[in-house]
């Protein structure tokens, strides 16, 4: 090993120590900002160094460091283009696209090692580049269909091609191939490249076209997990100590958050990943169990009423009130009834939002002190002793239907709102939510409901709730 | 030893650490977890910058500008984004929540 060598193994070890700390620094909302901060600087010291090797070291083509120095500016403005433009309901998506881009680059750089080794790359090389490159095309593509179906622009339905599983089966066959042939067949060994990218990305559709919109915030966690792998081994490939421990990473926290939220959904993580759930209310309406009863409605004024004669206040925050850009109007409600002397808690369940921790993202933007929304496990005792629980554009999550077996939302933790004293729910519609059924809760007798937009009848409970104060 | 054994050694240990790590983080906190660890994986523009060395064909430059744009989107629209999700996390107590806490004081008053 050359001096420079030594020196830059040492800074690409420190730029992982940086990345450990601050992961661990995010386990406090009061510390994550500097989390992120230490983090970053690592990724700085890591790509500075790079830079002091490329020129200390010596290169090919002036070319190449151009080209590569022209992308890196182009992928910067992109970069904060992108993140400081994004809305907030809008994260899942931009997620997605940022593992989409990582792993097309991780694919991107195996296969530029496989095509610049000199006199030909060896087995380690091959092996190593040959995964890299497959796993980063399927999130590369998988990926990139996520984002589409998070962002509307392919439905969210399951789409499931005749005979899948053939397909599948099919296209995992000629990955293998080529990967083998990749290792095997030193003459052709970029015509294996290039057909195994080419695999692989398909191999990324077939995988996500068939997973249903409510199944992508795990779908993102996984290919999260992928694109860590990918990056860990283009590091194999170039013998890079900092990509190795960075996609180990973020691997390990792609894996421990996907299954987290499988058991949030109380599914195991294979059956979410073979697709087909969700939009599909016909077998369910064939069963014959719809719910009885009728659903009553009511006025923002009775609603106000309810409110501020109340001691505990439940709010259930669900995705709708973002769709409805309500969330500030929620703060203002909650903030107004602890003037009053409610105790005010917003119950968040764990896959609240597009992804997870999502509406906790989006509650925080309105200025809602952290320690207010509370988790799954420590809000449900609470309902049975709270006399209104405030329910806004949640629905599946408050489905009582998950108690019993035999609906698709059976064995899902929701969260316990039909044991409140009294039940309101705002709804834009009748519409069913993402599983495609109908809620249980609101025919409920202590269940009133509000049909309208989230803002606007937020709005009118806080002009009815203020004149009741005064 | 060969490196390669090194470097799978180094792998296992980073998997653990990462397990470990990512554990102790407050579900309240995953969203800005999973975009930090993307932006991480944005350390593959390391890998580029070092394969930049050694391209020399059109196919190596294309390859080479492709995977500098989109690892580069990838590390800085990363940590710019989690820094703007992170900066609105804030905690009841005053200091810390300067706006609500203005509202607060106003209707207090009345």
């Amino acid at each position: 090993m050359s001096a420079i060598d030594t020196i830059a193994w040492f800074v690409y070890l420190l730029a992982a120590v940086l990345f450990v700390a601050g992961l661990h620094e995010m386990n406090s909302p009061k510390t994550a900002r500097l989390g992120n901060r230490i983090s970053a600087f690592g990724m700085v010291l890591a790509v500075v160094m790079a830079f002091i090797s490329l020129f200390a070291k010596g290169f090919v083509s002036t070319t190449a460091v151009i080209v590569l120095v022209v992308g890196i500016l182009i992928g910067a403005a992109a970069g904060v283009i992108s993140a400081k433009k994004v809305k907030m309901t809008d994260m899942p998506q931009l997620v997605s696209v940022f593992n989409t881009v990582g792993g097309g680059a991780a694919a991107l750089v195996a296969l530029n090692d496989i095509l610049t080794s000199t006199e030909g790359p060896g087995n380690t090389v091959l092996v190593t580049a040959g995964l890299g490159i497959i796993i980063g095309s399927v999130t590369f593509s998988g990926s990139l269909i996520a984002a589409g179906k998070l962002q509307g622009i392919i439905p969210g339905k399951p789409m499931v091609l005749p005979a899948q599983a053939v397909w599948n089966n099919l296209v995992i066959l000629c990955v293998l191939v080529s990967f083998v042939m990749l290792i095997i067949d030193h003459s052709h060994t970029v015509l294996w490249a290039l057909l195994a990218t080419l695999f692989a990305l398909g191999y990324g559709l077939l995988f996500v076209f068939p997973i249903g919109g409510a199944d992508m915030p795990v779908v993102i966690s996984v290919l999260n997990a992928c694109t860590g792998t990918a990056v860990a081994m283009s590091g194999f490939a170039i013998d890079n100590v900092a990509l190795i421990v960075a996609g180990a990473l973020v691997g390990a926290a792609g894996v421990t958050l996907s299954v987290l939220m499988a058991k949030a959904m109380n599914r195991p993580l294979s059956s979410v990943l073979s697709g087909g759930f969700g939009g599909d209310n016909a077998a369910v309406g064939a069963a014959g169990d719809g719910p009885d009863g009728i659903m009553r409605e009511t006025a923002p004024d009775d609603v106000a009423v309810q409110l501020v004669y109340a001691d505990k206040v439940i709010f259930v925050p669900g995705f709708g009130l973002a769709q409805a850009q309500a969330q500030r109007s929620l703060a203002d409600l909650g903030e107004l009834l602890k003037e009053h002397g409610v105790q005010v808690s917003y119950a968040i369940h764990p896959v609240a939002g597009r992804m997870p921790g999502h509406m906790n993202v989006l509650l925080a933007e309105a200025n809602i002190p952290y320690e207010e929304l509370v988790d799954l496990d420590d809000i449900n005792p609470q309902f049975s002793s709270a006399n209104v629980a405030l329910v806004v554009g949640a629905n599946d999550v408050t489905n009582p239907a998950a108690r019993r077996p035999g609906t698709p939302v059976s064995g899902m933790p929701i969260l316990d709102v039909d044991q409140a004293q009294n039940v309101v729910v705002i709804k834009r519609g009748r519409g069913k939510g993402y599983a495609g059924i109908d809620n249980e809760l609101y025919y409920g007798d202590n269940t009133q409901m509000l049909f309208g937009d989230a803002k606007a009848e937020l709005t009118a409970i806080i002009a009815a709730v203020k004149e009741l104060i005064d | 030893m060969n490196s390669l054994v090194v470097a799978i050694t180094l792998f296992v240990l980073a998997l653990l650490i990462g397990v470990e790590v990512i554990g102790k983080v407050p579900a309240t906190l995953h969203t800005p977890l999973m975009s930090g660890a993307n932006s991480i994986h944005g350390i593959v523009i390391v890998g580029v910058v070092i394969g930049a060395a050694s391209a020399d064909s059109v196919l190596g430059y294309v390859l080479i500008f492709l995977a500098a744009v989109l690892g580069t989107m990838n590390v800085v629209g990363g940590y710019v984004v989690t820094d703007r999700m992170l900066e609105m996390f804030k905690s009841s107590t005053p200091k810390k929540s300067e706006a609500r806490a203005t509202i607060a004081t106003k209707e207090k008053t009345k």
